[in-house]
């Protein structure tokens, strides 16, 4: 009874927090919208029982779907959000992997200290740290004045509104979420491999490629999928730090649900951003499960 | 034929010519000097953090000499970097590549040296029949046992067949009876390949069972330097003789005479005979070291030169023999070994009879220090 508990645990959470959720935003997304409150129709009447549901259930439809098709505003929003989340995945894991392997590199007792400045920023509103970015960014922000200062530029550079201020937001905010699992695999790492790789004729570089970045592949993964999957639906560094021409979906989600109402697109726009998402995560399983029998006996 | 070692005109394959190395201010390896012949199997003998592991890293070019420098076949090889050094090394943790097979550890330094595939696929399966892993080619390290692991981390530091294996306590993870299995592999192996064999270890049984020459160590210096045997029946000093095996050792002072010396050890004793090249001068203080295995043991007083008496302290059934602790009138406890050649109910003497022992004028080694 106890296994069956500990069994069942992980399958009731995703039931709660992902299923259940996932069927009200569905069916949201298949109705139309309407001046009321909830903003939607149909609405399901338990009391009329039986002809009540075959009502409600005639009443669906896909309109929503096919609405997302004819007006390109928004595939090209998930493309641009695809293009900006793949990149600033990029860019993070090129800053975060030596953050994290000098982190894992230094002396045993300096560890814990750079652990947690890694992870000091979270004790800040994440909402605070993107608004401070304005304050650097903007043309009268420290960076411009520093650089004019310095000269080493002679008028302000314009970064804050631009796509720059977003990476930079993105990359700032989401190092730690890179940072922390490559850390881990790396820091597990037995370092007298690298000294045998050595020993059979490797030099140092090669002896990175074949060794510590094989070893640290799943840290890398999990790193990029923890910044890939948040930032495709970001919304927040976007509005703040991109302006009006970074084009992200989880903006256009933001607007169509409190600027517009439309309860029914914004849900709609919502389920295919999961589908979206669901496609990599898959792909990766397949990989992962492809090479664990390859590996076989 | 006559061994390298004592051949004036044999050319070593290594030579460690005072050889220091520090960190910070500790000694790990003290002013060494040391040559090592071709197929030799040299054992480095020493308790641990004497510094056995440092001078093999110095050999692997994972450290540098403080001072002194090291020739291999005659050139100094203080600056050539471990990837370019014709010596591979097993490491003491095995150090096998957890994200590669069996195969592709073994394959790992030929495909360094960018061996065409054919013939690096014939020298992997080699290797594997050398150490019988051909059914385990396709497995992680993980997914074996702790000796298959072992003989994997042998078959990829061999696999480029190097001059020179250096095998960092290569059994130090192995139950008794696997490293004696192994024990006698490693000698077959290092036979069949002609390689010559530098091993590291803190266990003097391992020592003895596979090396041509054994050196001892202790805080960074080689004391003694000899061939098993020799290391095993004449220590030159009271570490050495300590260090392998059981040991009597009765201090005392020397008086020479004719073939050797005599030692006054103990008041009411009787003096002791030994045999010894050594010359001591009258009244030094002096060592005999005796092997309890040649000490005889008596229930009627014996006709030997060197006898004394005393009672039954203690009994170590080790099943094929038997050490006996006997306890003098003067209070030195003697150690002396008989084989249990009888059912152990039929055995001569237990705990607190009255017993002599004995030995021959041979028997002891004499040591000044
Ligand atoms: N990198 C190092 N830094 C400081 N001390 C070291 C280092 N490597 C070894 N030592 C010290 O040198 C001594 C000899 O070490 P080692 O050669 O590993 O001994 P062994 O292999 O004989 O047990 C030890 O006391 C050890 O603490
Ligand atoms: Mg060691």
């Amino acid at each position: 009874m106890g296994r069956f508990f500990l069994i069942a645990t992980p399958y009731f959470w995703l039931l709660a927090l992902f299923l259940v959720p996932f069927f009200i935003v569905f069916k949201i997304s298949l109705s139309d919208p309407d001046i009321a409150i909830p903003p939607y129709v149909p609405n399901l009447n338990w009391n009329e029982g039986w002809p009540g549901l075959s009502d409600f259930l005639t009443q669906l439809d896909f309109e929503n779907f096919g609405f997302l098709l004819t007006d390109d505003l928004y595939w090209k929003a998930y493309l641009s959000s695809l293009r900006i989340a793949v990149l600033s995945t990029f860019l993070t894991l090129l800053v975060g992997f030596p953050i994290a392997y000098g982190m894992a590199r230094a002396e045993p007792r300096w560890r814990p200290t750079l652990l947690l400045l890694i992870i000091l920023p979270f004790w800040t509103s994440f909402l605070i740290r993107v608004y401070a970015w304005i304050g650097i960014l903007s043309t009268e922000g420290y960076l411009n004045q520093v650089l004019q200062f310095t000269r080493i530029i002679e008028s302000p550079l314009t970064v804050l509104n631009t796509p720059t201020a977003v990476y930079i937001g993105i990359i700032y905010t989401y190092l730690p979420f890179m940072v922390l699992p490559i850390y881990a695999s790396l820091e597990r790492m037995d370092l007298s491999l690298l000294e045998a790789a050595e020993d059979l004729g490797c030099s140092r570089i090669s002896a990175f490629w074949l060794i510590t970045v094989p070893l640290a592949r799943a840290g890398i993964i999990a790193g990029c999928f923890l910044v890939f999957i948040p930032v495709l639906g970001e919304i927040v560094i976007p509005s703040l730090l991109g302006g009006s021409d970074t084009l992200m979906i989880g903006k256009v989600l933001w607007e169509e649900f409190f600027n517009n109402r439309d309860w029914p697109l914004a849900s709609a726009v919502a389920v295919v951003l999961l589908i979206v998402l669901i496609i990599p995560i898959i792909l990766f399983q397949r990989n992962e499960l492809k090479q664990r029998e390859a590996e076989g006996s | 034929m006559v061994d390298p070692w004592n051949d004036p005109d044999a050319k070593p394959l290594i030579s460690f010519q005072n050889v220091t190395k520090s960190f910070g201010s500790f000694l790990a390896v003290d002013n060494l000097s040391l040559d090592i012949f071709e197929k030799e199997f040299f054992a480095l003998l020493g308790p641990s953090g004497c510094g056995k592991t440092t001078l093999l890293r110095m050999l692997a070019g994972f450290e540098a000499p403080t001072s002194g420098s090291i020739l291999l076949a005659n050139r100094d090889i203080t600056p050539i970097p471990p990837n370019k050094r014709t010596v591979n090394m097993m490491f003491q943790s095995y150090a096998l590549f957890p994200h590669l097979s069996v195969y592709d550890n073994i394959a790992f330094g030929l495909r360094r040296q960018k061996m065409p595939k054919a013939q690096l696929a014939s020298r992997v399966d080699e290797m594997l029949t050398l150490t019988r892993l051909e059914r385990f080619a396709n497995r992680r390290p993980h997914q074996i046992s702790g000796g298959q692991r072992q003989r994997v981390a042998l078959a990829r530091s061999l696999a480029k067949a190097p001059k020179l294996l250096l095998l960092d306590e290569p059994m130090g993870a192995l139950d008794k009876k696997l490293r004696q299995e192994t024990q006698f592999e490693l000698v077959d192996i290092q036979e069949k390949t002609g390689t010559t064999f530098v091993i590291v270890t803190h266990d003097q049984e391992e020592a003895m069972t596979v090396a041509t020459r054994v050196g001892v160590m202790n805080e960074g210096q080689l004391v003694q330097v000899e061939a098993p045997d020799v290391i095993y029946e004449n220590p030159n000093s009271t570490y050495v003789a300590s260090f392998l095996g059981q040991i009597n050792l009765i201090e005392g002072r020397a008086t020479p005479t004719a073939s050797g010396i005599d030692l006054v050890w103990a008041e009411g004793q009787p003096r002791l005979h030994c045999k010894t090249d050594v010359v001591f001068s009258s009244g030094q203080r002096c060592h005999l070291a005796i092997r309890p295995e040649k000490i005889m043991i008596h229930a009627e007083e014996p006709e030997s030169r060197n006898k004394v008496c005393g009672t039954v302290l203690d009994i170590a059934y080790l099943g094929n023999i038997s050490t006996y602790h006997v306890e003098l009138i003067s209070g030195h406890v003697i150690k002396a070994q008989t084989t249990n050649d009888r059912r152990i109910s039929r055995r001569s003497f237990t705990w607190d009879d009255s017993v002599w022992l004995s030995w021959t004028d041979t028997a002891a080694v004499a040591l000044a220090n």
